[in-house]
């Protein structure tokens, strides 16, 4: 038992005991936030272990034209689980775990607001993930029906389509429990004195990224219950038959799925937006217009769904609408660019392998909102949609936007979590790798889609080999790169150099300044007082 | 500022409390894990589903009085003051938001069913290609839908299910008063009363299904109609149920001499969702049956 969790009775010892329970079970029923968060942590690597030998299998068959390891099904069926399993098993959870970590301590709170709902947040996605992978070995196998599980397609597919369905309704059960918190614990948590614009913007960004979870998982929870009782129960929601459409299940969709993009990457900026003032020395240029941007970009993101669907036949009217609003959502992301440029101008720049995954974050996840503002145009994106152009453009802003600042983040933090120091030198080494790695797979997508290759098909036209080559030897060499991060990380936990209190000299919000390295179990039983 | 320093010192006059380590969560996950399995192959024509079904639904209501029993009773035992008020006023209130967007998908369906896309197949180029001879209209089935049916009118049992819930919205509010002027008698009479409500309007829903199907021909698979129809009031009246239950369990602990004049969230929380429900049904008695 711990003094926070015994308010009522005597203090115990806060050391060595974790709350009565020992071995496997600490953490199965731990509600500490740190706990949590390292789970959180270690349950995406695994998923993106996965995903990422998926979408290596995907590359092996891409790396020839015609037919090499698998049948188009089972292709099929690879890329849609390599994004479902991406998206909502890797990157969502990686920055829940840097919220559960961070969230607490940097705004001077003992843990998060609902502890043990807290650990159900986390011990649903096990579950979940489960049920996705299982669907491989139902009769039929996983569905083959892209992320997006658009209907009349997924009338089609065999149980592994239940699977899925069900595995959402958990995931997103997962996800609303856990933004309900995170929301709860940002607005009533807060050490006093920690006003809401003194807040570190890791916070406002899961402040919004946690409201628009809550507002659009439910959304999607409706799509494919819809869907599930399309297949089973006679209902015609997407079947023109009976007066549905197939249109609406991709309005209620992308409804949901545009909101989603940006909440795989806002979290992402929260954690730049301290990683780059860190090492610029500098405090953060344009704080309230950063917030301000943010909660721009999340009321944006809510009018701008139908630019996935400017193909499927709608009213130019329509499309003109979606059309200015998605790239009106530029401006805000240009705002946000332009404060992380001008917050390192003149700075004492140091590269460090946060700031290296910062600095390449910065040039890459640019590069992706430029494509996203050239599909976002009628005439263009109705020659790119559903080609390896939009495949690139959504890689770049999600695997060099989000899961870059994934890496920036733990390497930034990985000292305050651990007490250990990483190996620089490696660190360096993953950070360019992957860099030149990732830029082999995806900038030549950018050429193929533009040649007119379509996504989704496992067989191609000769022309495309040379640019598919390369890009396939990319995926493999980016995939190795990953077992050296694995290396750098379990070689940090089990013998790294013991790491300074501040190890990084510009960083400046409490779990830095307030907490010693490594934090404790418990921080901040008694609140900070911040000035 | 003084002001605000002196009302947040106010709310938090002690520890916020962090609770214990428990083994429930876990299992409500495990038991969502079997109930989806089982789900998964009893729609796949293998009954044995069932099985795990029944298993994780057990599962999940020993995981729900535990859980929920510990939390009573660490609330009864003075555990939770102000501060952690607070968090649970804004938990409920999020979670109803999210509510509100789950059902928000199945209006749209519903709207996008009405504007958009039975009209559509009724237009020249459809009738010319598709299907000829169909018009376009509210109730409709589509096109591709051959049997006679009748929608449901508005001013029969709904108009009256109608009066019901939001008279049960007016007793829970008396039964809260009650609650706050420690009228314990009064109270548990008004909370008894909303139940009452809740379950006639249950009754009758389930009167009004079963009239539906026999003596409509209209069913969940009666086309864009009975697909929106089902899933808003099933979905709707599933709520309901939850949310009578969860106020007969208020009314025990009334009973049993829970909650304090000025410090008994759950009853709030459940009244809220109570009211949530009660202005879903009025969007369906408006859109669903009315207009
Ligand atoms: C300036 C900001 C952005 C703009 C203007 C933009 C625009 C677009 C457009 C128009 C498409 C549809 C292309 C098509 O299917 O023809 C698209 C697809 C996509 N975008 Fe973006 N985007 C932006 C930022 C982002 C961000 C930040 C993310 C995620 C982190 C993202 C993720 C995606 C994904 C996943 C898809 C493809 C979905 C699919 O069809 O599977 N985008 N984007
Ligand atoms: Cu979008």
């Amino acid at each position: 038992m711990s003094a926070v969790a015994d308010t009522h009775g005597h203090a115990h010892d806060a050391h060595g005991h974790h709350g009565g329970y020992s071995g496997i079970m600490r953490w199965i029923t731990t509600t500490n936030h740190k706990d949590i968060g390292t789970m959180y942590l270690w349950f995406s690597f695994v998923m993106f272990s996965i995903g990422g030998l998926m979408a290596v299998m995907i590359r092996m068959e891409l790396f020839s034209p015609g037919l090499q390891f698998f049948n188009p099904e089972f292709f099929n069926q690879l890329t849609t689980m390599h994004g479902l399993i991406m998206v909502f098993g890797a990157i969502m959870p990686v920055f829940v775990g840097f919220a559960n970590w961070l969230i607490p301590m940097q705004i001077g709170a003992p843990d998060m607001a609902f502890a043990r709902l807290n650990n159900w947040s986390f011990w649903l996605l096990p579950f979940a993930a489960s049920l996705l992978v299982l669907s491989f070995f139902m009769p039929g196998g996983a569905p083959g029906v892209g992320w997006t599980m658009y209907a009349p397609l997924t009338a089609q597919m065999g149980m592994g389509m239940d699977f899925t369905i069900f595995a959402i309704h958990i995931l997103g059960m997962s996800s609303i429990l856990g933004s309900i918190n995170i929301i709860t614990t940002i607005l009533n948590m807060r050490a006093p004195g920690m006003t809401l614009m003194k807040m570190p913007l890791f916070c406002w960004t899961w402040l919004i990224t946690a409201y628009l979870l809550v507002a659009v998982m439910p959304v999607l929870a409706g799509a494919v219950t819809m869907t599930l009782t399309d297949r089973h129960f006679g209902t015609t929601f997407f079947n023109a038959a009976g007066g549905g459409d197939p249109v609406l299940y991709q309005h209620i969709f992308w409804f949901f799925g545009h909101p989603e993009v940006y909440i795989i990457a806002l979290p992402g900026f929260g954690v730049i937006s301290q990683v780059i003032p860190a090492f610029s020395r500098k405090p953060l240029f344009g704080y309230a217009s950063m917030v301000y941007a943010t909660s721009a970009i999340a009321i944006l993101s809510f009018i701008v769904w139908a630019h996935h669907m400017y193909t499927v036949g709608m009213p130019v009217t329509g499309q003109l609408f979606f059309m200015y609003a998605t790239t009106l959502i530029a401006v805000p992301t240009g705002v946000k660019v332009f404060n992380w440029v001008t917050t390192m101008w003149k700075g004492s720049l140091t590269f460090e392998t946060p700031m290296l995954f910062a600095c390449g974050f910065l040039f890459m996840f640019t590069l992706g909102g430029f494509t996203g503002l050239v599909l976002a145009l009628v005439p263009v994106d109705i020659q790119l949609q559903d080609t390896y152009y939009v495949v690139a453009h959504f890689h770049y802003v999600m695997v060099a936007g989000a899961l870059f600042a994934a890496f920036a983040g733990i390497y930034f933090w990985l000292p305050k979590w651990t007490g250990k120091m990483y190996n620089e030198t490696l660190g360096k080494i993953h950070f360019w790798l992957t860099m030149i790695f990732f830029n082999m797979i995806f900038f030549v997508q950018h050429f193929l889609g533009l040649a007119g290759m379509p996504r989704r098909i496992p067989d191609y036209n000769l022309m495309f080999e040379t640019w598919n080559k390369i890009s396939s030897l990319g995926a493999f060499g980016m995939g190795l790169a990953q077992l050296l991060f694995l290396y750098i990380v379990v070689s940090c936990i089990r013998n790294g150099k013991p790491a300074a209190q501040l190890p990084w000299e510009g960083a400046d919000s409490l779990e830095w300044t307030h907490l010693p390295t490594p934090a404790p179990y418990h921080s901040f039983e008694t609140p900070p007082v911040v000035k | 500022m003084a002001h605000v320093a002196s009302t947040q010192a106010q709310v938090r006059q002690q520890h916020y409390s962090v609770p214990q380590p428990m083994p429930w969560p876990i299992m409500g996950s495990t038991s969502l894990f079997l109930m989806a399995l089982g789900a998964a192959f009893v729609f796949n024509d293998m009954r044995a589903g069932w099985v795990s079904i029944a298993a994780g639904f057990v599962l999940l209501l020993y995981m729900m009085v535990r859980w929920f029993g510990e939390v009573i009773r660490e609330s009864e035992g003075g555990r939770y003051g102000r501060w952690e008020d607070v968090s649970f006023r804004w938990g409920m209130s999020f979670f109803i938001f999210s509510e509100v967007m789950f059902f928000g998908a199945f209006f749209g369906a519903l709207f996008w069913a009405r504007v958009y896309s039975v009209p559509d197949l009724a237009t020249l180029e459809s009738q010319a290609l598709l299907w000829s001879g169909f018009s376009a209209h509210w109730p409709s089935a589509g096109p591709g839908f051959a049997e006679q049916f009748s929608p449901m009118s508005a001013w029969g049992i709904p108009a009256l299910n109608t009066l019901l819930l939001l008279s049960s919205g007016v007793t829970v509010t008396f039964a809260h008063w009650n609650l706050i002027a420690n009228q314990r008698g009064k109270l548990l009479l008004w909370l008894a009363a909303t139940v009452a409500l809740g379950v006639t309007f249950i009754c009758f829903q389930a009167y009004e299904y079963i009239h539906a199907y026999h003596e409509l021909n209209l069913k969940l698979s009666t086309g864009v109609y009975g697909s929106t129809f089902f899933m808003l009031t099933g979905f709707h009246g599933f709520h309901v149920t939850l949310g009578a239950i969860m106020l007969t369990v208020i009314w025990f602990r009334c009973l049993k001499g829970h909650f304090k004049p000025d410090h008994h969230f759950a009853f709030e929380g459940v009244a809220w969702y109570w009211h949530f429900v009660d202005v879903v049904w009025l969007g369906l008695f408006i859109f669903v049956y009315w207009l």
